[in-house]
């Protein structure tokens, strides 16, 4: 939670808006909560290895996307990674 | 060419019987051959939401045993004679149908009709899958609330895997003064989530608490509800209707009206 959020309470509507995208990205691909958590974590250690990122801005979620074959859409796990910053020397 | 429609939201209590009811009789003003048909066997109510829970005979499941014909169970409708009812049997319960019967009841229906609405019952078992059988375009009903909205993406899901083509979306009993202070879903949030098409919008009105204890649709009256179910009656029929500005008194957010044309 980020330090404007403690002071401003988000408004419910937008909270229901929110738990109901990342229930449905679960419902919709058959793949639950905690295992996204865990590739959002895993993702997390190893970018931040190479860079810095925000990892409170990090958005990780299951859509679908038109096949470049012609299987019509497939589901694609989508991410969208804020960099801060990169590591002057990789791999200290 | 007729259609048969289905109106479906996967979880209970959203308002599809009070859709049906009126959307049906909606069509009926606009002077089309219009039947319903209950497909909530065992927890039959839109006969008493139209009012004519006095005049069944016959019932869906006479129908399809064949203990009568088609035009015996139809109940006309009390004010418009385009406008008939085939109920659904109270004592029976959703295996006593199975989809190849509903899906030959409908067509047969065709014939005498331009609309052939399905009113379905809340779930994804036999019930639903009966419901569905026929329908060549599907109206989910939703509340701006989690969990409808949740119930409303998996039925799309299992609409799509059926192979229904034209899904629309109504979104029913919305606040918008819950909205106005961030408490409500946004009716763009609930289309953005579903990612379906927006047939109505539907103010939550009392009016229709008051309609539906009188057992008279509002559809067609002067009251919110009633003329949002008018709108989407014609947009059903390929009218193309502007959204109806729900914050009736300021013009500074007349926005809904703009945004979904």
């Amino acid at each position: 939670m980020s330090f404007v959020d403690f002071f401003r309470r988000k408004n419910s509507g937008d909270v229901a808006r929110d738990r109901l995208k990342l229930v449905l990205v679960s419902d919709r691909a058959n793949c639950s909560p905690e295992i996204m958590e865990k590739i959002k974590n895993d993702i997390i250690n190893v970018i931040s290895k190479y860079m810095e990122i925000d990892s409170e801005g990090l958005d990780i979620q299951i859509t679908q996307t038109e096949s470049e074959t012609d299987n019509g859409k497939v589901p694609a796990l989508y991410a969208n990674i804020p960099i801060k910053g990169m590591h002057l020397t990789s791999g200290k | 060419m007729s259609e048969v429609i289905v109106i479906t939201s996967g979880k209970g209590g959203v308002g599809k019987t009070t859709t049906t009811a009126n959307v049906g009789t909606g069509l009926a003003q606009l002077n089309k051959k219009v039947v319903l048909i209950d497909t909530d066997i065992g927890l039959r109510n839109l006969d008493v939401v139209m009012g004519l829970e006095n005049r069944i005979v016959y019932n869906l499941v006479d129908v399809i045993e064949g203990n009568c014909r088609i035009k015996q169970a139809l109940i006309k409708d009390k004010k418009y004679p385009n406008l008939a009812l085939l109920p659904s049997a109270q004592t029976r319960d959703k295996s006593a149908v199975s989809p190849e019967q509903m899906k030959k009841l409908t067509d047969e229906l065709r014939e005498e009709f331009d609309y052939i609405l399905l009113d379905c019952p809340a779930g994804i078992e036999q019930g639903f899958q009966n419901a569905i059988a026929g329908a060549d375009r599907a109206v989910v009903v939703t509340t701006p609330e989690v969990s409808a909205i949740r119930d409303a993406d998996r039925i799309i899901g299992l609409l799509e895997a059926n192979e229904i083509k034209k899904i629309q979306l109504i979104v029913n009993r919305l606040r918008m003064d819950m909205v106005k202070r961030g408490d409500m879903m946004t009716v763009e949030d609930v289309c953005e989530i579903l990612s379906i098409n927006l047939i109505g919008v539907v103010p939550d009105d009392e009016q229709i608490v008051i309609s539906t204890n009188q057992g008279e649709p509002l559809v067609g009256s002067d009251a919110m509800a009633g003329r949002a179910f008018s709108n989407i009656c014609k947009r059903i029929a390929g009218e193309d209707v502007p959204f109806l500005d729900l914050q009736k008194k300021s013009g500074v957010f007349a926005r809904l009206a703009g945004l979904f044309k």
